[in-house]
This record gives C-alpha cells, structure tokens and sequence, in this order.
C-alpha cells in the first residue's frame, strides 16, 4: 500500500508538472498572439471594409475568413487581406483609390456573408457606411485653385447630397468664384468613386475611416440660428443688432 | 538488406493494394481542393469559399465548427446559415470520425507528411519530445484568447487556412508558415504539428469521442508482429490496445479519438489485420472475465 501512494504521489506530481510545462509554453505563445491580434485591431486607413461591415473589433469576432463576399463582388473589387499585410489575416478590403465600391442596389456582398460581420440589415446601399470621403488637401484640389474640375463631384453616386458645389469668391482675384466640393457625412457612403476618380497624381479626396474624419461638437453647443428658428423669434430680447461690415468689392 | 516497411504487404498483396487508403486519401484531399479551385480557375462555381466556410452548388453551406465556436467565444452571435454549415460538419465528422478531417482533407496533412517522409528517408534522430496533450492546452488557449481579445485571433496564423485559403485567394508570406511546419516536423520533432500542436486536430479529436466509424483489428490473432502498422501510424500509440488487447479483455475497436482513420495500417499490413469497421463492433468480441479486465486497466493506468 505504502508504495502504491508513492507511485500515486509521483504520478500526481508527473501529471502537475506536465500541466506546468504545457500551460507555461502555451502562455508564451498566447501572449505573443494577444499582442499580434491587437495590432491587427489597427487596420490601415487606407483599406476599406465591404458595405454593412461591423465595427472593427466585432468584425473582427465575426468575420469567418471565407472570402464569400469576395467571390460575389460583381466588379471584383473586394481581396482577403495575406499574412504580411497590416490587416487582419484573411479578412475582406477594398481600396478605394484602385478600385472603388460600385453600390450595388441588391448588395451581393452582403447577402453572401454567412455569418453576419456584414450586417444582412443593410438593404438600402446608400445607407452603408464604409467611411467618410474628406477633401483632405485644400492645396491641390484642382477647384480649391479656381479651376472647375468637379469630377469628384460628378463622380459621386449621391452627387448633390453627398457632395456640393459650394460657390466662393476666389481670393486670389476677387473677380472669379471658386466652386468647393464638400463632403456631407449624413450622406457618404464612403464607397470612394471620388478618391478613384481624382485626377491628381495622389488623390485630394480620400475616403477614411469615420471615427478619422468626424468631429463632433461639444453637447452644450447650440446652433443660435436653429435654436432661433425653432423658437419662431429671438431666444434673447433686446439685443440690437450691431453694424454690417461687409468689404468694399461687395458693397 | 534490411527489410523496408510496407514491403511484406506489397509482396502478399500487391502494390496498388498496399497503397489503396493511401491513394484514397490523397485524391480526396486533392479532389477537394481541386472543387474549390474549379471556380477561381475554370469558372465553373461547384463549390465557393474555403474551408472556414463554403457554399456548395450555391445550396449546401458548410462551416468549420472550430472557427465559429471561436467567433461565439469572441461575443458574436452568428447569422443562422453559418451555424447551419457548422452544424452539418459538426455531424458529418461525428460520424465520419472527427480526425478524418486531418487525414481526409486537411491541406497541411500533404506538408507533415512530406516533412516525415523526408524525416525517414534522411534518418533524423528523435528530437524535442512534446506532449500530445500540448494541442489541448493550444486549444484552451486559443479560445481563451477569442474571449480575451474579442477577436478570431487563432485564425491570423493558423496554417490551415493560410495555406487552403492561401491556394484559392493568394497565400502573400504565409508560405514562411507553411515553411516553419514543415521544418518543424522534419528537423525539431517527429510528427509534431499534427499530433502535438495543431489545436484544429484537438478540436476534431473531441468531436470523434464517441464516433462510430473506426478502424478495428478485426484479425487481430494473425498479427505477426512486424511493427509495420506502429512504424506508418501518426498515432502509433493508438494501436496498440486494440491490436494486443486480446488477452486483458480489450476489444478490437481502435476507439482512440487521436486516431486520423487514414487507413495507412490496413494498407501496410500483410495479414490483412486491420479493416474499417464500428465501433459497435467492440461488443461482439468475447471479453474476459471481469476481474482480468480490471486488472488490464491497472496495469494501462501503471504504464501511462
């Protein structure tokens, strides 16, 4: 009996430093994966997710890799993302400045995602969400320099609600007007035919990710004109109006 | 001359015979990657996607099991077609006998078994021993890590789906994966990435705990002791019990959930051993006495 408990006890004991040596080096090799998985988190602005994608941590949990979106994409836009890449193994992007999303109105994508890291509630394509084009540099922008390019703006699929023309005196000359093209967020897509479509040697126009582009205001702020407006009169009586200083060349 | 292994079974039986479930399985594996690339290559859609999912003849949609679970572990609640897929590979492999998948269709099978074909032929000596429970605890870690980072983190690297999914998509540096597997089981440790660390296989063995296709010693007295079937099995430790179990009361079902069903023992046995069969098939074989039976388990529990 007494040398059954020894074999017993030097059993447990094999059995506790086997689970030690296996649970150290699987720790080892876990903590070095936690750490790639979180730079995967980072995905490069530059790749955009197909339409209905979830936020990137949940697309992250969701998404099966399977490359069924790819493989519906009609305009072969879409590519699974190969180890080396700065984006999670295996997931699906497109980059808008080679190849644009083209919204299509029955979102093939979508319908042949499996698992839901494309939201199956998206029907309507105009109220996908993939990011946000920004005229991100003012210096280039052929209308910034009093030209009338607008191919941005005609390239726009909600042209007119995602992207105006706003008309502005040129100050160059106060003579001409420049006709800037602005981005409205409650109305892009993000789907990047403008930052395809740019004509500059590196695009102006960019599509970014959202939570890259998107201020947002302080929730104290008011808008006095819309406050106004929504009062029918003035929400301070008594202020008298100061005078108008307009410049010389407009009077 | 020393005598090779598999050359009895070759000379009683012939050597397509002794080369069936070989031959089988590589055209399995080479047929099912063949109707996945017969979209991407040919433009003929039989089956769309990859082994993490796929959709055949644009009705039956098949999930891998392991990557869902780790999606459900990560907080994601998966839409009902990809549960379905699950769950019919989930069943198919229950009966089929969960490590089928590895020998049957796994794409880094054709690379370990290159890695311990070359082992043999360049005579590399033993190695690192790692323990098989090891790929349990990879298992354990990797769904722990799916809760943790809230992410399918085992799916950035694992060498599975880098290499099928790498096949039909372009693979980028995802070969130096394959590369390092490779190099694994040849010069670091014997058949080490399937059966001591690929938690895919773990998966799969937990699945087939209770399947009923097995491989059983069904003529198990006209062992010759050859040690053939030990020398080509990824598992050797599985046969034994069901080979030599005869006279402690073990039947002659291989029940071992470790065991991939490659068939490769049936082929290279010259007295027609082995054979599929159930593992209902346990039951028929007379069994000892039940004080013996006791008995053979106190000495298994001894030796492990």
């Amino acid at each position: 009996m007494v040398g059954n408990g020894k074999t017993r006890a030097a059993t447990r004991r094999q059995f506790l430093l086997d689970a030690a040596r296996n649970a150290g080096g699987v720790t080892l090799v876990g903590v070095g994966l936690a750490f790639h998985a979180g730079q995967a988190r980072a995905l490069p602005p530059e790749a955009i997710r197909p339409p209905g994608a979830r936020a990137e941590p949940g697309f992250l949990a969701a998404c099966l890799r399977c490359g069924m979106c790819v493989r519906d994409c009609p305009y072969q836009i879409l590519n699974l993302a190969k180890l080396g890449q700065t984006i999670a193994t295996g997931t699906p992007y497109f980059v808008a400045r080679t190849g644009p999303c083209e919204m299509c109105v029955d979102i093939p994508c979508v319908k042949a995602c499996p698992s839901g890291a494309l939201d199956p509630d998206l029907t309507d394509i105009n109220r996908a969400r993939m990011g946000l084009a920004v005229l991100a540099d003012h210096e280039t922008c052929l209308n910034f320099l009093g030209l009338r390019c607008e191919v941005c703006y005609r390239a726009c699929p909600l042209s007119d609600k995602a992207i105006t023309l706003e008309q502005q005196q040129n100050p160059r000359s106060s003579a001409y007007a420049t006709f800037i093209p602005t981005v409205h967020s409650d109305q892009c897509t993000g789907c990047g035919k403008c930052e395809h479509a740019c004509v500059l040697e590196t695009a102006a126009i960019r599509v970014l990710p959202r939570h890259l582009t998107k201020g947002e205001l302080g929730e104290h702020y008011r808008l006095g004109w819309e406050e106004q407006k929504r009062a029918g009169k003035p929400l301070i009586e008594g202020v008298t109006g100061l005078p108008d200083r307009m410049p010389e060349a407009t009077r | 001359m020393k005598r090779g292994v598999g050359s009895d079974a070759i000379r009683v039986k012939g050597w397509l015979a002794a080369h069936r479930w070989l031959l089988a399985r590589r055209a399995t594996q080479l047929t099912v990657l063949a109707l996945f690339l017969a979209g991407p290559w040919l433009g003929y859609w039989i089956v769309k996607g990859n082994l993490n999912f796929s959709l055949t003849l644009g009705v039956l949609p098949l999930a891998d099991p392991y990557v869902l679970l780790q999606s459900l572990v990560a907080g994601h609640r998966p839409e009902r077609k990809a549960l379905v897929g699950a769950a019919v590979i989930l069943f198919a492999y229950f009966v089929a006998g969960g490590r089928t998948y590895c020998a049957w269709v796994c794409p880094v099978n054709a690379v370990t078994d290159a890695a311990h074909w070359l082992r043999a032929r360049l005579g590399v000596p033993g190695g690192v021993i790692i323990p098989r429970s090891t790929r349990y605890w990879i298992l354990a870690m990797t769904l722990a890590l799916a809760w943790i980072t809230g992410s399918i983190a085992w799916e950035l690297v694992n060498p599975i789906s880098i290499l099928h999914r790498g096949i039909i998509f372009g693979i980028g540096v995802g070969w130096a994966v394959i590369v390092a597997v490779f190099l694994l089981d040849l010069f670091v440790a014997e058949r080490a990435w399937c059966g001591r660390l690929c938690p895919v296989g773990a998966f799969y063995s937990a699945v087939a705990t209770f399947s009923p296709l097995r491989i059983v010693a069904v003529r198990r007295e006209q062992c010759n002791d050859c040690a053939d079937c030990y020398t080509v099995c990824p598992e050797p430790l599985v046969i034994r019990p069901a080979l030599k179990g005869a006279d402690d009361g073990i039947g002659p079902v291989i029940l071992s959930p470790h065991c991939t069903n490659c068939g490769r023992c049936i082929d290279v046995c010259s007295r027609h051993v082995f054979a599929f069969g159930s593992r209902f098939s346990n039951h028929r074989q007379p069994l000892a006495d039940a004080a013996q039976h006791v008995a053979a388990r106190k000495v298994t529990a001894v030796e492990l």
